[in-house]
């Protein structure tokens, strides 16, 4: 175990006894020498290393004990972030409250005024607000954690710490951007209720907001390094990202709700999209009037569970070698 | 005491050469239809021995290539070899930023490698956040940090600068809390890239004191990469030359600097010219053999500032030769010629024939004259008609080291840092008290 800081008088001795008593036993080792594959038959010790770095990992070589040990740096990362950005500006983290608002005044605008889509019976204001505060949280995981590779082989090749830090970190950073937003919808919702008395739903729905929330960090972070693994050589994927997260916002309900959608076929497409039933529990959870099924909930933390899977094995596998190719 | 701590297996890295494009992808398909049908890599099997100044017939090649080798705790391991030698590979997978293609390293105890200083500084930040950050970056925790953010600010000198952007910091600030977070760093295992001694004189004699320090006060195991002989002189226990991916040597500092030098030069502190066709000379001298040695005679290709050098030459005549003399021309590492000299005892202007024979000749370079540093020395022998008629001149016939051990025996002192000069002369000096 490498991470442990020092090792106490009773361990070490313990690990020199260990070391004396050495188990001998037979092991064919198979060692490559060009042209072809010689097998030979050699002695190894076993012996209790620390850490063993080999050429292959296990399918599943996320070693979350480790990030546990990294997690002062994953704190830090997530201060860098949410520092950095606004380093230099009058308004701070201001623009956070700022972004959202102009587009839901744009929204506003083009989606209820111009376009005059209903909104299922919700406040529009709010309909739009929480369907980009949401949204946000998504893209934000999501573009942030699709560059962990590309974006940061300057630290990866010079240095080793957990790879999945910087992912996580961004998970973590985005969250509290998407406190504040969160904060300012809340705050909407009061301000609405006092001057024009719109109703605030409190119930049990509001219970589902924590899980709608970790289940829109599992898709960005599942769909993120799944990317980000996939485009440390070819770069092509990523290019698509940029344009394809703004596509796939027309193919989720974040200015129209669900029930919108009369064309069986259309609907049919939206709703398999597997952000369309987080965007639809979110509202659900808040404002408690739109239809909320459990299936879509169950297909939804299906397709969390299988990204985050198929994810952490392509993250597993590119990490090590990612810096040759990079 | 002396257990292993690293032990390094058949390691092997194979890298592909060129740009990456659908060339590439053509053969990540085949690749992946091999490993589909269960066997082996088609393009592990190709690949050439990593030699940079020859065009491959591949793009293949092995960067490194069954290294096999083992540190002891508390050890100083030097890792030299030319450039593309396989140092920085062997670097990138001891440090994990890479794995490698075959074989495997086994380590025992907490390891850290610096391959750079301030990795991960953000700009925009302060000092003191990026001391925390670069800090956790490189596996200290936040209490750790903690415990030392007095000392880093102090050996950085940036005290007053501590809450300022480090992007409003000079180059050297900046690089000094960069050095000052590495320097505090306390793993019982550090592997130290050379590029960590560039910079500015102030920033190497720091990072040189602090390694000295770190490998015999703390009793640390120390991997340092460079091809810096000096450097390596003064601090290793051991050294490993890599030459083409593989180990060339492995050994004391002594015998594997010279390896590395004959490898480098073709040339070594003793040469023997046996072979008839290629002997340097003409029909009337051959020069035989030359070497460089101590007082006692002793052949040596590392010698101390405070040191006489004696450069020894054999050479046959075989027709009389009248105005004649031999000498050398000693150059250092950056091709300035130091000094030349030639034996004024033998019959330049003076006609004195010299009968066909064996002859051996010694010049000697006096004590504390030549700065550390690596020299060549050219030797040979010519007569004076008017004009130069050269028998032999065989221009880097020898090649030694010389080092200067920081005990207070040479004019260095007890300074450990970059101390200039061609010469390294031991001046006496007087002292008056003019006032007091």
């Amino acid at each position: 175990m490498q991470l442990k800081e020092k090792i106490s008088p009773a361990a070490s001795s313990k690990s020199c006894r260990n070391y004396e008593n050495n188990i001998k036993r037979e092991v064919n080792v198979e060692i490559l020498s060009e042209p072809k594959l010689i097998k030979t038959t050699a002695t190894v010790e076993k012996e209790d290393w620390d850490l063993v770095i080999e050429p292959k990992a296990g399918l599943f070589a996320i070693k979350l004990r480790e990030i546990w040990h990294y997690r002062d740096l994953l704190i830090l990362f997530v201060k860098r972030d949410l520092t950095a950005q606004y380093k230099q500006t009058i308004l701070g983290p201001l623009w956070h409250v700022i972004q959202p608002v102009l587009t839901t005044l744009t929204f506003l605008v083009v989606f209820h005024k111009i376009a005059g889509i209903r909104t299922d019976g919700i406040e529009p204001v709010l309909f739009y607000m929480s369907g980009i505060t949401i949204w946000n949280y998504f893209t934000a995981c999501f573009t942030h954690t699709s560059n962990t590779f590309v974006g940061n082989a300057g630290i990866f090749g010079k240095v080793y710490f957990p790879r999945l830090v910087l992912p996580l970190s961004a998970l973590l950073s985005n969250m509290v951007r998407l406190g504040i937003q969160f904060s300012l919808l809340l705050a909407v919702m009061f301000y609405l209720h006092l001057v024009n008395g719109t109703p605030i739903a409190i119930g049990f729905h509001w219970l589902l907001l924590p899980v709608i929330i970790l289940l829109m960090a599992g898709t960005g972070l599942g769909l993120g390094i799944i990317i980000s693994s996939l485009t440390t050589k070819y770069r092509d994927l990523g290019v698509l990202v940029g344009f394809g997260i703004q596509l796939l916002m027309y193919a989720t309900p974040v200015a129209y709700p669900l029930s919108f959608l009369k064309s069986k076929s259309i609907l049919a497409l939206v709703s398999w999209n597997p952000l369309s039933s987080v965007v639809e529990g979110f509202r659900y959870a808040l404002f408690g009037t739109n239809s909320y099924s459990i299936t879509s909930l169950g297909y939804s933390v299906m397709f969390v569970l299988l990204v985050l899977l198929v994810g952490a094995v392509l993250f597993s596998r590119v990490e090590r070698t990612f810096m040759d190719t990079v | 005491m002396s257990r292993t701590v690293i032990r390094v297996e058949n390691l092997s890295k194979q890298y592909r050469l060129g740009q990456v494009s659908t060339g590439t992808l053509g053969h990540d398909l085949n690749r992946w239809w091999h490993r589909v049908r269960g066997k082996d890599d088609p393009y592990l099997k190709i690949g050439e021995v990593n030699d940079r100044t020859r065009m491959g017939s591949t793009d293949y090649v092995w960067a490194l290539k069954n290294i096999n080798f083992e540190v002891k705790d508390g050890e100083v391991l030097g890792i030299i070899g030319r450039n593309g030698a396989g140092k920085s590979t062997l670097l990138k997978i001891l440090s994990r930023t890479t794995a490698p293609t075959h074989g495997s390293v086994k380590i025992k105890g907490h390891i850290a490698s610096l391959l750079e200083v301030g990795t991960g500084f953000h700009p925009e930040l302060s000092g003191r956040e990026n001391i925390f950050l670069n800090g956790a970056i490189l596996g200290m925790t936040k209490e750790e940090i903690k415990r030392r953010f007095d000392q880093i600010v102090d050996f950085a000198g940036v005290e007053r600068y501590i809450d300022t952007p480090v992007k409003r910091y000079s180059s050297g600030m900046y690089v000094r809390l960069a050095f000052s977070v590495a320097a505090h760093l306390e793993p019982e295992i550090m592997i130290l890239d050379e590029v960590l001694a560039v910079g500015d004189a102030e920033f190497q004699n720091k990072c040189i004191g602090r390694m000295r320090e770190v490998s015999e006060k703390d009793g640390r195991t120390i991997l340092f990469v460079s091809h810096n002989m000096e450097i390596i002189n003064r601090i290793c226990d051991r050294v490993i030359l890599l030459k083409n991916g593989t180990i060339g040597r492995e050994g004391t500092v002594e015998s594997v600097t010279s390896a590395y030098l004959r490898s480098d030069l073709g040339t070594s502190s003793h040469r023997n010219w046996t072979d008839a066709a290629a002997v340097p000379g003409n029909d009337f001298m051959q020069l035989l053999e030359a070497r460089v040695h101590n007082t006692k005679g002793e052949t040596k290709e590392i010698m101390e500032v405070s040191e006489q050098v004696g450069i020894t030459f054999t050479f046959r005549v075989l027709q009389p030769v009248r105005k004649f003399t031999h000498g050398f021309t000693i150059k250092n590492e950056s091709g300035l010629v130091v000094f030349s000299s030639h034996d004024l005892n033998t019959s330049i202007g003076k006609e004195e024939t010299r009968l066909p024979g064996l002859y051996e000749v010694t010049g000697w370079i006096p004590p504390h004259f030549l700065a550390e540093g690596l020299f060549t020395i050219a030797v040979a022998a010519f007569e004076n008609y008017g004009s130069l008629h050269i028998h032999f001149n065989e221009p880097e016939a020898l090649a030694f080291t010389v080092i200067d051990y920081i005990d207070g025996n040479s004019a260095r002192g007890f300074y450990p840092g970059r101390f200039p000069g061609i010469v390294r002369p031991l001046l006496q000096w007087e002292a008056r008290t003019i006032h007091s």
